[in-house]
């Protein structure tokens, strides 16, 4: 058992931790949140020019060949800083979806936009009422003369009001929650059929709503099949938000650490209170555990099947867990100063919180952890 | 012991639903729905209280001559949770609860008669001194100095936390009379006007996007000795009155059965995931119904509490216990709401929560104060002393430790 860094591992996360280092400082992400797009267009250019937004894409689809390892490695060092570019979203269910399930003419028409950083994806999976389980599909898509029309409702689409084309999955047979009969589509953006609400998030960065009435779809891969590439997909961003979580722990509680050694109360530094030291000692081990948990996400997640579905699920509750834990307390020993937008820590609190709401809750990836065998 | 309610109560109950009916416009009650704070819309608060000032109901824990309606704490109780139900929002508590009943208790006849017919009308919005950004938990070590000077002092330092310090024309505020002694012994509480020269305020803008807390700065503030309630270097006595009153002085059960409630529809209302509704998912439901358990030993505990002040007794040391379970109570709660509502919560909706504003929510509206109020509830285990000085007080007063 090996847990060392490959060389090229150690050279992606280096680049990545320097970048953010120079370039992504708090005040300037405090901007970019609340920015109109919620994130920095020359950053993503960057992002493409250092070849990051490759990495998870096979070679012969002009990808670096890297693995949800590599993946893993890359969030963690982009949960540190908090980024709001949306890798996940254009990347990960974007591009991976393309990859997974697409002919070879939409790989290769999309694939090469997304590494080169001149499309933004988007996938709209998620519905009212679904709580992230991509087979509780109600959108409909119908097929005519001219091709697919999707009708539906799409809620928090992350990326949704960047993306140049979304994906969207809807029915092409079957009720509610079944399995077979979801289909994925390329849906573009402009097209008349898509309405597109956008709001700025609770935590900083932008998502949008959509509402699909008789929009143009492409068929993505074979009708009617898509769900397990769905899953697979959704799986690896599962281990990549969760990793993000990560390394937005790890801050949070080193944050709070150095505050309690500084912050003086009763003459003396608040740290010294045993009551905090040892909720501090619980934030530390929360943080070490689940990045463990991630290293277990991300190893089985190369297994694929059953194996990756139950590490994925079982990463994301660890995240949910810790992630409040850790929040919640960064907020309480930070006292009323972690109750205000001045410092960074409530936007990790934030960052956390979102996440643990995001592709699936603990309580729906619970359930589907004790459904897989 | 025995449960039974005096007919009597059921009758005054009826009376008060009557009341809130008739009174409370759908604009008001547009602030209690949208509430996701202690700290309810100003101006729609301040328009409550103006009518219940008018019957008479503003102020129903003070003494019946100063303004009080003379209920007992049943009464009270009955009142407040009819008040819930009727969403009516929760009245600004600096003036009311804080700074009144200090007043009340140690301030002259002339400062009683001048200030608490004004907080009663609203004609005063007072906001709160205490805490400052070197002394939090540790409020004693408080350096704002006021020195004497003829009939006045001069005030300077800063205090920090000042909810709604932006509204306020009046402070009542903790400073530092004498640094050589222990320093609680050196603290007196005075009252000072906020557009006096040389006091500026800052906004502090809180986790949930809003403008709650303020900094205040005294640069040179000349004060009245007549401002000063009790005598001076007594004002610790005065702060623990009513810190005591802050941590004892509210019930938290009716309120938390009241979110509870809103909980269980939003669960009626929400998908499950696989096309059933989340009230009948067993996972979600059982921490539901674990957190009704606690809050009815909360309930009963603060029954117990009330049963005490009934009958004269001081309740002392409890009042810290409520403290802290009803506020982590409140805090998990709100933990429950956001994970019901899900993604839905996580639009940013700073328009659609401001009470008139009429934008339209994103997403279902039962969505909409989830994740504001979530948010916002982390700082009730941190303010009015937080909750890790709520338990030392109860390790020594209680435990003897």
């Amino acid at each position: 058992m090996n847990f060392e860094l490959s060389e090229e591992q150690q050279m992606l996360v280096d680049s990545i931790s320097k970048f953010l280092q120079n370039d992504y400082d708090f005040e300037t992400r405090r901007k970019l949140a609340v920015s109109e797009l919620g994130y920095s267009a020359d950053n993503w250019k960057t992002f493409a020019e250092l070849g990051w937004l490759s990495v998870p894409f096979a070679e012969e689809n002009g990808g670096f060949g890297g693995t949800a390892i590599d993946v893993m490695l890359m969030m963690e060092a982009f949960g540190k800083a908090l980024i709001t570019e949306p890798f996940i979203p254009t990347v990960i269910l974007g591009g991976r979806l393309v990859e997974v399930l697409g002919s070879a003419e939409q790989k290769a028409s999309l694939l090469a936009s997304v590494i080169q950083g001149e499309l933004q994806m988007a996938l709209a999976y998620d519905e009212p009422g679904a709580r992230g389980n991509p087979a509780c599909v109600a959108t409909q898509a119908e097929q005519g003369g001219e091709g697919y029309s999707l009708s539906g409702q799409k809620v928090m689409v992350l990326n949704g009001h960047a993306a140049d084309k979304i994906l969207v999955t809807a029915r092409t047979s079957g009720g509610l929650t079944e399995a077979e009969g979801i289909s994925v589509f390329v849906v573009d953006a402009k097209d008349a059929g898509v309405t597109v609400t956008t709001f700025p998030s609770m935590e900083g960065g932008r998502a949008a709503n959509i509402q699909l009435n008789g929009a143009k779809g492409e068929l993505l891969g074979v009708a009617g099949a898509a769900l397990p590439a769905l899953e697979t997909v959704l799986d690896e961003a599962v281990v990549a938000l969760g990793s993000e979580a990560v390394g937005a722990m790890e801050v949070l509680y080193k944050t709070t650490v150095d505050y309690c050694k500084t912050r003086k109360q009763f003459g003396i530094p608040i740290g010294k209170f045993q009551v905090l030291q040892h909720r501090m000692v619980e934030m530390f081990m929360a943080h070490e555990l689940t990045q463990s948990s991630m290293y277990m996400a991300g190893l089985r997640n190369l297994e694929g099947g059953d194996v990756a579905k139950k590490a994925a699920s079982a990463f994301k509750v660890q995240v949910g867990k810790a992630g409040r834990y850790i929040g919640q307390q960064a907020v309480q020993l930070h006292g009323g100063m972690g109750m205000t937008d001045e410092l960074n820590v409530g936007f990790y609190f934030k960052r956390l919180t979102a996440i643990d709401a995001l592709l699936g809750n603990p309580d729906y990836h619970l359930n589907r952890y004790a459904s897989v065998a | 012991m025995d449960l039974s309610v005096k007919p009597e109560y059921r009758q005054f109950r009826e009376e008060v639903r009557d009341f809130l009916n008739e009174s409370l416009t759908d604009d008001i009650r547009e602030a209690g729905r949208l509430g996701t704070s202690v700290f309810h819309d100003k101006e729609r608060a301040m328009a409550w209280q103006k009518i219940l000032h008018a019957k008479g109901w503003a102020a129903p824990h003070w003494p019946k001559q100063f303004g009080g309606t003379g209920w007992d704490v049943v009464q009270r109780s009955i009142f407040a949770e009819e008040c819930l139900k009727a969403d009516a929002p929760q009245l600004i508590p600096m003036g009311l609860h804080m700074c009144g009943p200090c007043i009340i208790g140690c301030g002259t006849d002339e400062q009683k008669a001048y200030y608490l017919p004004r907080i009663l009308s609203g004609e005063d919005f007072w906001c709160q001194g205490y805490s400052e950004p070197g002394a939090g938990s540790d409020l004693a070590a408080l350096q704002t100095t006021a020195v004497s000077d003829g009939d006045d002092y001069i005030v300077n330092g800063t205090k920090i936390w000042t909810t709604y310090a932006h509204y306020a024309n009046k402070i009542f505020c903790l400073v530092r009379t004498n640094k050589d002694c222990k320093p609680q012994e050196g603290i007196t509480f005075l009252l000072m006007d906020m557009d006096a020269p040389g006091v500026t305020v800052e906004p502090i803008i809180g986790l949930d996007g809003v403008r709650e807390q303020n900094t205040v700065f005294f640069d040179n503030v000349r004060v009245p000795k007549s401002n000063r309630i009790g005598e001076e270097n007594q004002g610790w006595t005065v702060a623990k009155f009513l810190l005591t009153f802050e941590r004892g002085g509210q019930e938290y059960a009716p309120g938390l059965y009241h979110y509870l409630k809103q909980i269980k529809a939003i669960a009626e209302q929400e998908g499950d995931g696989f096309g059933g509704r989340l009230a009948d998912d067993p996972h979600f439901m059982r921490r539901v119904h674990e957190a009704e358990i606690e809050i009815s030993a909360l309930e009963f505990t603060e029954n117990r509490i009330k049963a005490a002040l009934g009958s004269g007794q001081s309740p002392g040391a409890v009042a810290s216990m409520t403290k802290i379970v009803g506020t982590e109570l409140s805090q998990k709660l709100t933990e429950l709401a956001i994970d019901a509502v899900g993604v839905a919560g996580l639009p940013l909706q700073l328009d659609a929560l401001e009470p008139g504003s009429g934008a339209a929510p994103i997403g279902p509206e039962y969505a909409l104060t989830a994740m504001p109020r979530y948010l916002n509830t982390r700082a009730t285990s941190i303010y009015g002393g937080s909750n890790e000085i709520q338990r030392g007080i109860i390790a020594k007063m209680v435990l003897g430790l």
